[in-house]
């Protein structure tokens, strides 16, 4: 019997599928704790500043830019501006639900009055005219039968301009 | 202790793109085998070796392991990174430091990906904050959009400006055996005209998702030589880190303050004073064509904002000025586990004169980008000229 290697068919290669699903309960920890429950019962944006007056959302133990620790809690927004926007058309699994995202939808980045940095969400905008860096949004809140402690409990930002 | 003046001997890559026919180690094995074969190189001739790939893209976790026979790597100092983006780059830059620090004379670097073998943006989503990011992400397509956005409000660079830099990847990429996108009639109407992914990026406008691998040599100067004529020496290294979240940097993309940072460390080191006219080539890793134009002004190829003005004078087609990305670049070719090292390589095989067809004439001086996660950096600068000083990192 030969054992020479024979010329491999590219278009006759197997591929083995595999399906894995896991698992995670992540500790959000103290600092985003603390900002979920405000969240949550009230509605609040709650950032957290240090000595040199950085004002940072998500809330965090230190100051990426000082190295000074963020003793302080103060309340941002819950309006601010775009930093950075866009319209999504490309299908998108939503990783919190496994179910595809509607498309279009709008997308960005939000800095919350009164915060140095922004966070990601979602926008009530499906058209790019709609949108645009440095337009004026607000968070629309879920009803708080509805939230849940999470950042999904803002359900997304309503263009104000 | 002095650092010892190292310099790549060798590169290789596999053939990039939809690799059904290959396994996550035999690919690397192709891109292995390529880079010793092209100098008679064996793995007894290799000290240690540095690896890395992005473990969710395949959902293997502890690939060292399984890979340790197509690594060549048995009883070897084995180091697997895992950096994002970056880890090509990373990998190269510790294949540098191995050597640098007198503990190895050749080591070997291989960065692979079979990134059609999961899916790719389930695995960018496994990147974000699990508390903060994920519950709203949309993938690095929604991320580049969202940069791109900030930088056309900072510079004010156009659509036609961006697409003039999808063109000339995919054109260059047809000199490029290697590449994944080869698209020798590609205009600037129909990059504009591709599908709308995610405002402003048209599917042209992106990088694919390809399966491949890149292999480099690292040698210390006592036998650089007997590896290459013409070694390409590494006058600097250099990485930069952002802050955390994807929302930290007030204007992503259009300022990019960990490249910055990284660039002005490597440069003082290169003695590079001219970026524009000191390097005579550059490979940048540009996921979406909008990054390249950022890049050209956060490497200081131009002044903040003229980096639409820098691809409409033509300086950095292919045979203009200064070439940027004559491989094809990552809007070409993007296994991810090894882009950034494939930037190196292709560095490095200018600077020894070896590029092949897309070869620029008389290279002495190249620079190599890598980028990755929420705002990383890695930056090396290679030079046919031995370094007068071996301290070449920051």
């Amino acid at each position: 019997m030969s054992t020479q290697a024979q010329a491999f068919n590219r278009e006759q290669a197997i591929r083995i599928e595999q399906q894995i699903t896991l698992q995670y309960r992540f500790a959000a920890g103290h600092h985003a704790s603390r900002f979920f429950t405000a969240l949550r019962d009230e509605g609040k944006i709650l950032a957290t500043r240090d000595a040199e007056g950085n004002v940072m959302v998500p809330p965090r133990p230190v100051c990426g830019l000082s190295g000074l620790p963020m003793t302080e809690w103060v309340e941002v927004g819950p309006d601010g501006v775009l930093a950075g926007c866009t319209i999504v058309y490309v299908p998108f699994i939503d990783p919190m639900t496994g179910v595809q995202r509607p498309v279009p939808y709008g997308f960005g980045l939000v800095r919350f009055t009164g915060a140095d940095t922004s966070i990601y969400h979602l926008l009530d905008a499906t058209e790019p005219e709609q949108i645009g860096v440095g337009k004026r949004v607000e968070a629309v809140f879920k009803p708080r039968e509805e939230r849940t402690g999470s950042l999904a409990d803002i359900r997304h930002f309503r263009m104000v301009d | 202790m002095t650092p010892v003046r190292t310099a790549v001997v060798a590169t290789g890559q596999s053939d990039h793109g939809r690799r059904f026919d290959a396994s996550m180690g035999e690919i690397a094995r192709e891109a292995i085998d390529r880079c010793l074969g092209s100098r008679g190189l064996t793995f007894d001739d290799i000290d240690a070796v540095v690896a890395g790939n992005m473990e969710m893209f395949e959902g293997i976790y502890l690939v060292d392991q399984y890979l340790v026979g197509a690594l060549g790597a048995l009883d070897k100092p084995l180091y697997k990174l895992n950096t994002g983006g970056t880890v090509g780059a990373s990998a190269a830059l510790a294949c540098y430091h191995l050597v640098a620090s007198g503990r190895h004379k050749r080591v070997l670097g291989v960065g692979f990906q079979k990134q059609t073998e999961g899916s790719a943006q389930s695995a960018i989503t496994t990147v974000g904050d699990p508390v903060w990011e994920r519950a709203v992400m949309a993938g690095a397509i929604g991320n580049f959009a969202t940069m791109a956005s900030t930088y056309i409000a900072e510079s004010g660079v156009t659509p036609e400006q961006a697409a003039k830099v999808a063109v000339k990847a995919r054109r260059n990429a047809c000199l490029n055996p290697h590449a994944h996108l080869q698209l020798p009639n590609i205009t600037v109407e129909e990059v504009l005209e591709s599908e709308m992914l995610a405002y402003p990026i048209h599917r042209l406008d992106f990088c694919p998702s390809s399966d491949g691998a890149c292999a480099i040599v690292m040698a210390a100067e006592s036998i650089a030589a007997d590896h290459a004529e013409h070694p390409a020496w590494v006058h600097a290294v250099a990485t930069s880190h952002d802050q955390q979240y994807m929302g930290d940097s007030p204007k992503r993309l259009a300022v990019m303050r960990s490249l910055q940072a990284a660039t002005k460390k490597a440069y003082k080191l290169a003695g590079v004073t001219d970026p524009r006219h000191d390097f005579d080539v550059a490979e940048l890793y540009e996921p979406a064509s909008y990054a390249e134009l950022a890049w050209y002004e956060n490497v200081g190829f131009c002044p903040m904002g003229d980096g639409g003005k820098l691809i409409d004078a033509g300086v950095t087609l292919i045979d203009g000025d200064l070439p940027v990305n004559p491989s094809g670049g990552v809007l070409s070719t993007n296994p991810v586990g090894a882009t950034a090292m494939i930037r190196v390589a292709e560095a490095a095989n200018q600077v020894m004169g070896e590029a092949g067809e897309h070869q620029i004439p008389g290279v002495r001086r190249a620079l190599a980008t890598g980028y990755g996660g929420n705002a990383w950096s890695d930056v090396m600068i290679l030079s046919r000229e031995l370094p007068a000083t071996a301290e070449v990192s920051a």
